[in-house]
């Protein structure tokens, strides 16, 4: 497929690669969703050892404070793309990265002082469904952080502008969703007392 | 481009070293799509053997045919291999080769990414067949229901390989969806309209839709029993308050819209296959695609009717029941549809024909007893039973099977220049279509005897014993009318009647190009005004290769991407961390280092953007 097609040769005069990242993003939904859902109907099910109130809401609330700023730069970065800001895509992409990588540092902290009070995978139920909701879930900002990168070393050859910021729309489209993905868990996970 | 009277230009000679690179690395959507059929055919017969080693253990009352251990591994890979190694890669195969031909498309929307499902599929496949040389196949049956699955039950690797062998073809299916659902949207020729798309490619929309949202689900269930039985977690362990019934929740969300996932292509292709045979447009067309959508919502409404039996809420067991018999209204407008396209046409009962009609019988027969089914008291008085092993045959052999064995005698001259030999293809009809009834026609009865599904063996003088040998001798009538057709594969590639152009007189835009077409697949495309373009409406008929030909307006802009053997690596690489999962580490190690390599390959391989 040449530039051209892609560009000039859809018949919904969406790029592919748009259309394809977001039928990828609603199968992933439903991968969050089952999870989510699992978490739930064992909430309140342990019959032993530590739960919820191991859980340090203020720090985990600065964080996904990190984590939502994070998108907002991830839209700055786009924009100075599409307006050939080549400063400005860098800053803010680079800021996107560096609060990324803040949110991931923070939850190895905290599984680090969870497991130290004796939760563990293999704890109780609320383990098991708390380290596989948020490990999915911090997979997935890693994974985003390491993506972000490798577009940053392209965006230093100045590979993007206003005519080739497609690629940064499609991790955008992946950053925003995790993110989003987020904005479920930290309420159920964190807030709401089960 | 040969004529009805030429014969085919010979093979250039090429060595085999060249003609295996270019298999490897070819990112053409109709080689990865023979690759796909022919990859599924295998599985096909191996999940055949399977079923006749089932057939030949209960032949007769207590038989030791096979050990019972060994028959559950039997039963388990039979079922696992038929959906997901034989029937899915089947559909997603001629899906490959035929949706972008019927939208005039050049190729599916990402190559790359198109021969990177095949090669997760193949190779996924063989990560599950693994399992027979490490310690023992998977045991606990397709469904795997927990607690079964769990290390206690089920000591040995067989369902580890089961999961992550799954993981890896599940992949394939979701990458191979999303092209569908981009190329199917996206890159339709001007004039393809959605509601001038053939039938075939609205079901396989559809149905990449289903797999998209279902399979998460299995994904997660998969991962759960992962953990439970390699990490000592416990989702599905009572004992520290959790729930079995989770594992069925989760894989019947997914396992209920499968049914429809691998069903609904069937329909499509038989909806292209049945009008062209009567000599009349699809009857209906709207409300076959309306009745294809919203099967497909409805199949996410229904998955508890796999579980009446384990202690639901009668109100939630009814409400299940009732949306499993909603299901039955479109389904029966498309029975309707095929119907009365074939009434007052002028049939020509070829192989494909008889198939297709075939099909349309068998599988009014399995959706009434699956209705009964739906009945939540009745289904307390047949669930696992032999009752339920007749119905689920006559929607997945009677519905999936006897209309892609249409579809083969239908396109195999599109694909391969030839026709497949309509004497024998006869043959190969009348045996399928009497053994299969012989097979699974008397399981209703044994069923309804009270016989349960999923025992090795069964006592003597329990008045089981003559139907269980009648549906033993069916299985292997079956299994000669496929050896039949093995062989007819084999000649008529080779010496088989030249097919022409348009050899059934088709209208839809497959067969608008050479057989097989080109690389490029079309040299120019005739306008598209209608449902079928290669209708002449005026003369009544359809237009002649010489007279699409001079339609057709020239495209010069021919881009074909470049062979790439990236898909391969990459592929390699997640196969491998699965291996590794289940083996050792260090294997899974080496797996993350050539994925890695593949992906950066991937990126910078020019030629794509």
């Amino acid at each position: 497929m040449t530039a051209h097609v892609e560009k000039h040769g859809t018949t919904l005069g969406l790029d592919h690669r748009k259309l394809g990242f977001w039928t990828f993003l609603a199968s992933e939904a439903v991968f969050f969703m089952s999870l989510i859902v699992v978490f739930i109907i064992y909430s309140g099910r342990s019959t032993e050892g530590p739960g919820q109130e191991l859980l340090n809401i203020p720090l985990t609330a600065f964080n996904t404070f990190v984590l939502l700023t994070s998108s907002l730069a991830m839209v700055l970065t786009i924009d100075a793309a599409r307006r050939g800001n080549q400063r400005g895509l860098k800053f803010w992409l680079l800021m996107t990265i560096l609060m990324g990588a803040f949110f991931v540092g923070v939850q190895i902290y905290e599984y680090r002082k969870l497991i130290h009070e004796g939760l563990t995978l293999t704890s109780n139920l609320f383990g098991m469904t708390f380290y596989t909701l948020t490990g999915f879930h911090g997979a997935h900002v890693t994974f985003g952080v390491l993506w972000l990168i490798a577009t940053y070393i392209k965006a230093l050859q100045g590979k993007f502008g206003p005519d080739n910021y497609i690629p940064l729309d499609v991790a955008g489209l992946y950053w925003h969703f995790v993110d989003l993905v987020w904005v479920f868990i930290f309420p159920i996970v964190y807030l709401i007392r089960w | 481009m040969a004529t009805q009277a030429e014969a085919l230009p010979a093979p250039r000679v090429v060595s085999w070293w060249s003609t295996l690179v270019d298999w490897l690395t070819t990112v053409d959507h109709k080689k990865i799509g023979i690759m796909y059929v022919a990859g599924a055919l295998f599985f096909l017969a191996v999940g055949g053997i399977e079923a006749l080693a089932i057939r030949v253990q209960l032949a007769g009352p207590e038989r030791a045919f096979l050990h019972p251990q060994t028959y559950n591994e039997m039963l388990t890979m039979h079922g696992t291999t038929m959906i997901f190694l034989a029937a899915m890669p089947i559909l997603a195969g001629l899906g490959n080769y035929f949706v972008p031909l019927m939208i005039g498309a050049r190729d599916m929307a990402f190559p790359r990414l198109n021969a990177l499902g095949l090669w997760l599929f193949i190779l996924g496949s063989i990560l599950l067949y693994l399992s027979f040389f490490s310690g023992g196949a998977p045991d606990a049956g397709w469904f795997a229901y927990a607690p079964l699955t769990t290390k206690t039950y089920s000591p040995h690797k067989g369902m580890d390989f089961w999961i992550l062998g799954l993981m890896v073809t599940g992949i394939a299916s979701i990458a191979g969806s999303i092209n569908f659902i981009v190329t199917i949207l996206n890159m339709r020729a001007p004039g393809v309209k959605l509601n001038r798309m053939p039938v075939f490619v609205w079901t396989m929309l559809v149905t990449s839709f289903l797999i998209v949202f279902a399979f998460p689900s299995l994904t997660v269930a998969q991962v759960l029993l992962f953990l439970d039985r390699n990490f000592g977690t416990g989702f599905y362990a009572a004992e520290v308050g959790a729930t079995p019934i989770l594992w069925q929740h989760l894989f019947w969300f997914f396992g209920h819209p499968e049914v429809y996932i691998v069903v609904l292509p069937a329909f499509g292709m038989v909806s292209e296959i049945i009008p062209v045979f009567s000599r009349k447009p699809i009857f209906g067309y709207t409300a076959l695609v309306y009745a294809t959508v919203a099967i497909g919502f409805i199949s996410f409404t229904v998955w508890a009717h796999h579980m009446f039996a384990v202690g639901l809420p009668p109100v939630v067991a009814y409400a299940f029941g009732a949306a499993s018999m909603i299901i039955a209204v479109p389904t029966a407008i498309k029975i309707f549809n095929w119907i009365f396209t074939m009434w007052k046409g002028s049939l020509r009962l070829t192989t494909a024909m008889l198939f297709a009609i075939s099909f349309v019988a068998m599988f009014v027969i399995g959706g009434l007893s699956g209705i009964m089914l739906a009945t939540v008291p009745v289904d307390w008085q047949l669930t696992d039973t032999y009752f339920v092993v007749a119905h689920f045959h006559y929607t997945l052999f009677g519905g999936v099977l006897l209309s892609v064995l249409a579809a083969c005698y239908y396109w195999f001259p599109k694909m391969f220049g030839r026709k497949l030999d309509e004497r024998w293809g006869k043959v190969h009809w009348l045996l399928t279509f009497v053994g299969f009834n012989l097979t699974f026609l008397p399981m209703h009865w044994l069923g309804l005897d009270g016989m349960p599904r999923r025992i090795a063996t069964y006592g003597a003088g329990l008045g089981w014993d003559l139907l269980n040998f009648i549906a033993t001798v069916g299985a292997f009538t079956i299994a000669a009318g496929t050896a039949i057709f093995i062989l007819n594969i084999v000649v008529s590639l080779r010496k088989g009647e030249p097919a022409g152009d348009n050899p059934w007189e088709g209208w839809t835009l497959e067969w608008a190009t050479s057989s097989p077409p080109p690389a490029h697949n079309f040299d120019g495309l005739p306008p598209v005004r209608s449902r079928r373009p290669l209708w002449d409406a005026e003369k009544k008929r359809v237009l002649t290769p010489d007279e699409v030909r001079a339609l057709s307006t020239p495209d010069e802009h021919v881009h074909l991407p470049p062979p790439s053997v990236w898909p391969l690596v990459v592929a390699a690489g997640i196969t491998a961390i699965a291996a590794g999962l289940i083996y050792t580490m260090f294997v899974a190690v080496i797996g993350v280092l050539i994925f890695l390599a593949g992906v950066v390959g991937w990126i910078q391989q020019e030629g794509y953007h």
